[in-house]
């Protein structure tokens, strides 16, 4: 990687991270309704991610969506507008904030029903499988996930049809408000892999370089015919599960434990000790950042609404005739 | 400009007060100073005048109500002006408040024995008819009424329409053929929806109302002589009958006695402020009753027309809902059969129906000498809850005055 | 025209756009080595390979959730549930996201799946295998619900639904594979939402679709006798719902009766009745007859199972009943 690509992760987990801030002021004023699930913390995840991945590799994560839709090249503005439920935004106003997708970039969306998403992300890989595409799709997924019928049903299916897929579990410690030592049977996640025959891999979720290595590991690998992956990232949230909790099942204390070693403060160090830039050359791309994000809040403010007919249209691709 | 009437503080410890009567309706011009309505408080009732000119552009609250002062009671606005009533007072304001329940429209249904239903009694009143028979029975001008159903419960379907429609001989109030008794013949007929709603209202009437009956005899040889010479002046289709007579009387008579011309829904008694007389007229099934609107107000000419012509739509089969609901008060007369006199039963909600016998010559004692007078009885059933004897002997006596001054009926 | 059975319609339907379109592969339960439960895939993983015709686990979340992905990506699956009443385990594939990806993604993905599911009752196999739930699906905006009466209807209606880019529930019944009927020669489609007269009538409608209008058919020879024509409209779809030749037909006829094999409540009598009385309410000369399976789970016993399932003899009793 050279620097400029350095300078680049910095700048979507910095975007990532203001843009998350300002829907939360939003979201408070109340500009943005229904759910609003924050990614600040995970930010090196969905970055480390995208920027291992090929662009013919399909991504599908579940509804704390927003950095990922960073990271494939939507802009701030679409995701902005689309939090507004703007004509303008990235589905047009008809998703909100746990629906965010571009097909043109391989997205495959932001799903809000937990772990629906897995086996539709084993069809994609199917499909990859048919039409010899070289492609191999990430299913992303919190450790919450990992107890629902449709986690089973999809990986089991993978693994019986040796399809293309990399699991990824996002571990931040909460299913919503329950930890892994609550919920389930087996709290060390990896091991639910290893259940299933897949080879199982675990990642510094703080650590943007460390994942992205990880993730071009593994995506070698299965491109080249080892079956199905599972990779742990251990990571935190750094706020609530979404806006409104109150956060009764974690302290204060060690949520401040997470946030002083935050993925952000990580890389900025990390690009200081490596010489790849100076503190002046980041701050300058977190002005930028800000001018970003007040362009896309102004942007999704002025944007329009969708219009009545909206309502009624994308319910079909083809409208017959009938009541 | 519009302005808003509100209820006004008419003493000094008044808190609120009741519409008891509206002088002025909506669409009615009023001046600055005018009467508008009686108000009702618990020492007396007020007239109160209108501070405003203009129109009366809407009645916000119906008589009988009690609001607190300073409640909007009335829209007075310019001729002509459009209002938002919305605007104007308020949503709470634009729905009424209202007394009691009025009786729905549409719950009246084509054809009913009485003029006006009674609230609680809307199920007696629906003639059970498919939608479809009901179109094509509207479209035909086939009343309803007089088909009996053979759809399930007795509902008329399209089929009996149909038939009904085809074969002359069932067409309602044609001739009044009478069967005759065959010998030794039982003949079992289904009852007909009119005779059918005819006895459940009447019988509720007959069970619920306590009646009691004033009969009064009237010298018509002045009213017979007047009708003879009017209808020597008319040609012979606009000819005035004995009934005309009566019921402009009636109607006139009624103006003095509220209480007769009023109905009786729980413990509110309504005093309709229109007299509409309904009269009875015999069809071949059983009975209706049309109504000649505001009768007090119209000529006696007038009153003979529209009675006609109802009494002719009714006979061919085509009336009109307007034809027979609404009335306040009702005469049945069955002077043309010989009948000496009778008793009615009163017409549910009003509170009295007169009947009238036949005009007929008899001898007559007048000071002492023995003559040949005309006479009429009438004998009015009234409602005890509502009014009583005294009163309704007093009206008898006051009809008195139309029937024997006939030319009191022409002022 | 070849006198065809149900199943050999459905199946000679799968292998031609098989044939036509390398897109379209078939998965679920025991379709491959098998040959599928009901035989309707005999014959095809020898033809057209592992690949293209996959024997599942036993996991419908999987099978159709799969199916929406592959569709998603460019591929044209039609899922099997082995039987309709698995579907309540793939209903959120079905309902929330094969229903809905369309809309919530501002028209960026197609779904053009296909869910395969037979249902109905009558073979002794108990509640949890006999059900006829077809109106949950028919609720939902974003699928599109068949349910062919006849071979020939079954063939058109199953290629037009592979054809087109919607997620289409095609709902057969497990009961009358063998039915036979006549179907046209060569390639041919029929329109999904349009309901069809199937035979005609004067004197009562006779709403039905899927088993119902084999039953309805046999109600009418029996009524014919007696001097009763019956139009039989086959809805053919019951999303979207054609109501036009049933309202047409009512018109002529005033009296209707609808016949289906779920239960009354909540049926889809119910809507096809609301509808009636919502649009033809001034042509309306009776009220409506409903014929629909009693209001309890299907039981084991033979006899018990009958008298809870509608039958062509509840349907005589209903145009009787209506003509009073």
């Amino acid at each position: 990687m050279d620097k400029k690509e350095y300078l680049d992760l910095y700048h979507q987990m910095v975007l990532i991270r203001r843009l998350e801030e300002r829907a939360a002021e939003l979201y408070q004023k109340g500009e943005i309704g229904g759910f609003l699930h924050l990614y600040i913390g995970q930010e090196a995840v969905s970055t480390g991610i995208v920027a291992a991945r090929q662009p013919q590799d399909q991504v599908i994560t579940a509804y704390r969506d927003h950095g990922v839709a960073i990271n494939v090249g939507i802009s701030a503005e679409k995701v902005m507008a689309e939090l507004l439920g703007k004509e303008t935004g990235i589905s047009k106003g008809k998703g909100g904030s746990m629906h965010m997708a571009d097909v043109s970039k391989n997205f495959y969306g932001g799903h809000a029903i937990v772990g629906a998403h897995l086996p539709i992300a084993a069809g994609l890989a199917l499909a990859n499988h048919m039409q010899e595409n070289d492609a191999v799709t990430i299913a992303m997924f919190g450790d919450g996930a990992t107890n629902i019928g449709f986690f089973h049903e999809a990986i089991n299916l993978a693994m019986a049809w040796k399809l293309p897929i990399l699991w990824v579990c996002e571990n931040n410690r909460y299913g919503m408000g329950t930890s892994p030592e609550r919920a389930s049977a087996v709290s060390d996640i990896i091991q639910k892999a290893c259940g299933y025959g897949m080879q199982a891999f675990d990642v510094d979720g703080m650590d943007v370089i460390a994942v992205k290595d990880m993730v071009s590991e593994r995506l070698a690998d299965i491109r080249s015919g080892s079956g199905p992956q599972f990779l742990e990232a251990c990571t935190y949230r750094f706020r609530g599960h979404s806006m409104g909790d109150p956060e009764r099942y974690r302290s204060k204390t060690e949520v401040k434990k997470f946030v002083e070693k935050g993925p952000i403060d990580n890389f900025r160090k990390f690009l200081f000790k490596e010489k790849l830039a100076t503190e002046e050359e980041l701050d300058q791309i977190g002005v930028v950042v800000a001018e970003e994000i007040d362009a896309a809040v102004t942007f999704a403010q002025e944007s329009p609404e969708p219009p009545d007919e909206a309502l009624f249209e994308h319910i079909y691709v083809e409208e017959t005739g009938g009541a | 400009m519009a302005n808003i009437v509100e209820m006004p503080k008419l003493g000094f410890d008044m808190a609120e007060g009741t519409l008891a009567k509206w002088v002025k309706s909506e669409k009615d011009p009023v001046e600055k100073g005018d009467i508008l309505a009686e108000i009702e408080t618990d020492k007396a009732t007020v007239e109160v005048e209108s501070a405003f000119g203009g129109i009366v552009y809407k009645q916000l609250i119906t008589e009988g109500t009690a609001v607190p002062i300073g409640t909007p009671i009335a829209v007075v606005a310019e001729k002509g002006e459009e209002v938002d009533l919305d605007t104007l007072v308020g949503k709470s304001a634009a729905e009424p408040a209202q007394a009691e329940p009025e009786p729905e429209p549409d719950q009246q249904r084509a054809i009913h024995a009485s003029a006006q239903p009674a609230a609680s009694d809307e199920e007696s009143e629906i003639i059970k008819a498919s939608p479809i028979a009901k179109r094509i029975a509207k479209e035909k001008g086939i009343s309803l009424a007089n088909i009996t159903g053979t759809g399930p419960g007795g509902r008329i379907v399209k089929r009996d329409v149909e038939k009904a429609e085809k074969s002359p001989s069932s067409q309602p109030y044609a001739s009044k053929s009478k069967a005759s008794i065959q010998a030794g013949v039982d003949e079992e007929i289904q009852v007909s929806n009119l005779r059918k709603m005819i006895g459940e209202r009447l019988t509720e009437s007959r069970q619920t109302v306590p009646h009691f009956y004033i009969t009064s005899m009237y010298d018509v040889a002045e009213l017979l002589k007047t009708r003879k010479q009017l209808n020597k002046e008319l040609p012979d289709e606009q000819r005035v009958s004995v009934n005309d007579f009566i019921i402009r009387a009636a109607a006139l008579a009624l103006r003095d006695f509220p209480n007769l011309n009023a109905s009786l829904s729980g413990t509110t008694l309504k005093r309709h402020g229109d007299i509409h007389i309904g009269v009875a007229v015999a069809v071949d099934n059983g009975l209706l009753t049309v109504v000649v609107r505001n009768a007090d107000q119209k000529p006696l000419t007038q009153i003979s027309q529209e009675a006609n012509e109802m009494i002719r739509r009714v006979k061919a089969g085509k009336v009109r809902n307007d034809d027979i609901e609404g009335s306040t008060f009702t005469i049945s007369n069955l002077g043309m059969y010989n009948v000496e006199d009778f008793v009615a039963i009163i017409n549910p909600p009003e509170a009295a129906i007169l009947a009238v016998g036949s005009a007929k010559q008899i001898p007559v004692a007048i000071d002492g000498e023995l003559d040949i007078g005309w006479r009429m009885k009438a004998t009015i059933s009234a409602d005890h809850r509502i009014t009583d004897g005294a009163e309704a002997a007093e009206f008898m006596q006051h009809l008195a005055i139309f029937l024997e001054q006939p030319w009191r009926l022409f002022a | 025209m070849a006198v065809i059975t149900m199943r050999e319609a459905i199946s000679q339907a799968l292998w031609e756009e098989m044939e036509r379109d390398e897109k379209v592969f078939i998965q679920g339960e025991e379709v491959g080595v098998w040959g599928g439960t009901y035989a309707v895939t005999k014959g095809f993983l020898d033809h057209f390979g592992p690949d293209r015709v996959r024997d599942t686990p036993i996991a419908e979340a999987a099978i159709v959730g799969a199916a929406v992905g592959a569709a998603m990506a460019g591929m044209r699956p039609v899922a099997e549930l082995m039987t309709i009443n698995f579907a309540f385990v793939a209903m959120d594939h079905i309902v929330n996201e094969a229903a809905k990806m369309h809309y919530m993604f501002g028209g960026q993905f197609k779904l053009p799946l296909v869910i395969r599911a037979p249902g109905g009752g009558g073979r002794q196999l108990a509640a949890t295998h006999s059900q006829t739930p077809d109106v949950i699906f028919a609720h939902f905006p974003g699928l599109k619900v068949v349910a062919p009466g006849t071979p020939a209807d079954a063939k058109g209606l199953l290629k037009e639904a592979i054809r087109i880019d919607d997620p289409v529930m095609f709902i057969e019944n497990a009961t009358v594979y063998q039915q036979k009927g006549e179907v046209p020669d060569g390639d041919y489609t029929i329109p999904i939402g349009k309901s069809k007269v199937q035979r005609e009538g004067s004197d009562v409608t006779l709403v039905a679709y899927s088993k119902m209008v084999y039953y309805a058919m046999q109600a009418a020879d029996i009524l014919a006798k007696e001097g009763i024509e019956v139009e039989i409209v086959d809805l053919r779809s019951l999303r979207p719902l054609d109501m036009t030749p049933v309202l047409t037909s009512f018109k002529k006829t005033n009296r209707a009766v609808i016949a289906e094999e779920g239960w009354r409540s909540y049926g889809v009598g119910a809507e096809v009745a609301s509808r009636i009385y919502e649009e033809a309410f001034d042509y309306l000369d009776a009220p409506i007859q409903r014929v629909a399976q009693k209001e309890v789970p299907l039981p084991y016993n033979a006899r018990l199972e009958q008298m809870a399932l509608p039958q062509v003899d509840d349907i005589v009793k209903a145009v009787r009943e209506v003509l009073k």
